[in-house]
């Protein structure tokens, strides 16, 4: 219906982010996390904090996400939570990495090996290049990702 | 009611003359024209204060208060006359009580950082309240940290007013020496009782300091009215240029204030041994002055003196309710507080769509709100929300664009739907 259709947003709120937007997966606190991460935006408000179990083989078992935010924080933190487990803490900071350019620039150069399928299923978030001020938003997860990665507990984007 | 009705008001204001003097307003956003509706954040200029500016460097310009030349002395001359408006806009009788600073958030740092490591001691109290701008909280909390100074804070009521209890409270004791305090607040809209918070201040041996970013640009103030002994505003909200703001305060804590920044032009003598201060207010302008933004904020206390402060207020009153009406009828829509003394500012939250959200979007209708905490952190949250959406009015805002924000809202709840 053209009364509601916004077509020309739909190059941001491509259909799979208002999905995990609206129903984000892996969104609860994870008790016997072994790593976790508090990410902030002091412009916007939103708080993220992802929570990491790791298996035997040092691989991420489990992700999870907690925190309120809009439709791209949200569902980009839920896409991540889907991605990273079965992967190492190498591989799941490329993709963070790959992922951090295809917000900034819109495209994602190093596409290839473990990351591609990955980077595939996170295309629709390179639609916030078109929006600076939203790059945040879909990178703020995976600052926390990383850091928990690291163990440094707390980061901040601006 | 149509901007039609409006202007057959006797004494209304003529809002499509007021836009044409500004230029941006005919500029076009993603295709689609310019909707500003964040004027809250920094009003747009109108073409007085741009020609003001223009015409200063093209035709007298060059450092105040030092040359002997005659441009030095004209350009000394057309800064110190806006100074004399500054006072004339304030209601200040006298002119010296005007100081010329960066913004607001200078004007308050400047206070707390001369008035409060000056004058307050250890264990002395500085009141604010809950609906406070960062600026008028951190710079209190830097002076508590490094001063012992308490910092108290008066709560806010569920429908966003001062609790005057909760205010009355904090004063009992006597401690309070300073009541910092928004004159109307850039999230709810809310004017702060001003007379009645000066009276009870008073009462209670405090100074008061009145942050008027907002409330300046939506009606008249008279600081003698008031019985303040601060009152700060910023020129950028005011429709002048950035970098251009006020500090009034009565002279005899101007004089007993020592300096706050240090330099040319705020001293009588310098050797290196000592120096001595110039009077104020120069006591408290170091350095080269915002000479140019000075004479743009003269233009724009000039222009909306002409249109006259009763019309912008009427204006702005009936857009306040129009906006009010509108937004408060869509499903979904929740207005943060419902003031019974409140200009035109107006927070919301959409139900199930994010601030940032619901401001993309309408950026890309042309429409531009502000998204997030406002500078207000503690104030959103007390409200137990990460942020919202604020839309602002001012004398350039019509009807029809407030209904263009309505129309769009309800396409957004759909689009999330």
């Amino acid at each position: 219906m053209s009364e509601t259709a916004f077509d020309e947003l739909r190059d941001l709120y491509q259909e799979v982010i208002l999905d995990h937007g609206r129903h984000p997966r892996n969104h609860r606190r994870l008790a016997d996390a072994d790593r976790s991460a508090k990410g902030d935006n002091p412009i916007c408000g939103d708080r993220v904090e992802v929570f990491l179990r790791l298996g035997p083989d040092g691989r991420i078992a489990e992700a999870a996400f907690d925190g309120r935010g809009c439709a791209i924080s949200q569902a980009s933190a839920s896409l991540m939570t889907e991605i990273v487990p079965g992967r190492t803490a190498e591989e799941a900071r490329a993709i963070s990495a790959a992922l951090r350019t295809l917000a900034r620039t819109g495209t994602c150069p190093v596409c290839e090996g473990a990351v591609a399928e990955a980077m595939e299923r996170l295309t629709p978030l390179g639609g916030v290049s078109e929006y600076p001020s939203r790059v945040k938003c879909a990178t703020l997860a995976w600052h926390a990702l990383d850091a928990a990665l690291s163990s440094e507990g707390k980061v901040t984007t601006e | 009611m149509t901007d039609a009705h409006a202007m057959e008001r006797p004494g209304a204001l003529d809002v499509a003359a007021v836009r044409r003097e500004f230029p941006i307003l005919s500029e076009t956003v993603r295709g689609k024209p310019l909707v500003f509706l964040d004027s809250a954040a920094s009003a747009q200029k109108p073409r007085k204060v741009i020609e003001a500016m223009v015409s200063a460097m093209e035709h007298q310009y060059a450092n105040v208060h030092r040359g002997l030349h005659w441009m030095s002395e004209r350009t000394t001359e057309a800064y110190e006359s806006a100074r004399d408006a500054a006072a004339a806009f304030l209601g200040a009788g006298d002119r010296d009580e005007i100081v010329f600073v960066r913004n607001t958030t200078e004007a308050i740092n400047l206070v707390a950082h001369s008035y409060g490591r000056g004058m307050l001691r250890a264990g002395d109290a500085v009141l604010i309240s809950e609906m406070e701008h960062h600026s008028n909280i951190v710079p209190w909390q830097m002076l508590r940290d490094s001063h012992g100074v308490e910092l108290r804070v008066a709560p806010v009521t569920e429908a966003g007013e001062l609790d005057m209890a909760g205010f009355v409270a904090l004063l009992a004791d006597g401690r309070v020496r300073l009541v910092s305090i928004t004159h109307m607040s850039n999230v709810l809209g809310t004017y702060t009782p001003a007379e009645r918070i000066v009276r009870l201040a008073h009462d209670a041996g405090a100074k008061v300091m009145l942050d008027g970013s907002q409330a300046a640009v939506h009606r008249k103030v008279n600081v003698e009215a008031l019985g303040c002994d601060f009152y700060v505003f910023t020129g950028h909200k005011l429709y002048g240029p950035t970098g251009i703001g006020v500090l009034w305060a009565r002279r005899e804590l101007l004089e007993a204030m020592p300096p706050f920044l240090g330099g040319g032009d705020m001293i009588s003598s310098v050797s290196f041994e000592r120096s001595t201060w110039a009077r104020v207010p120069h006591k408290f302008e170091a350095g080269t002055p915002a000479i140019l933004e000075a004479i743009g904020l003269k233009a724009a206390i000039e222009w909306t003196t002409a249109l006259g402060w009763d019309a912008i207020a009427a204006h702005e009153q009936a857009l306040t309710d129009h906006a009010l009406a509108r937004l408060s009828a869509i499903e979904g829509v929740s207005i943060l507080g419902r003031a019974q003394d409140r200009g035109g500012v107006v927070s919301f939250t959409l139900d199930g769509v994010h601030a940032h959200d619901v401001a993309t979007i309408l950026d890309r209708q042309g429409i531009a709100v502000r998204a997030g905490q406002h500078c207000a952190e503690p104030l959103i949250r007390r409200f137990g929300l990460d942020s919202t959406v604020r839309a602002s009015v001012a004398a350039y805002t019509t009807l029809g664009e407030i209904d263009c924000l309505v129309e769009q809202l309800v396409r957004v709840r759909a689009f999330f739907r």
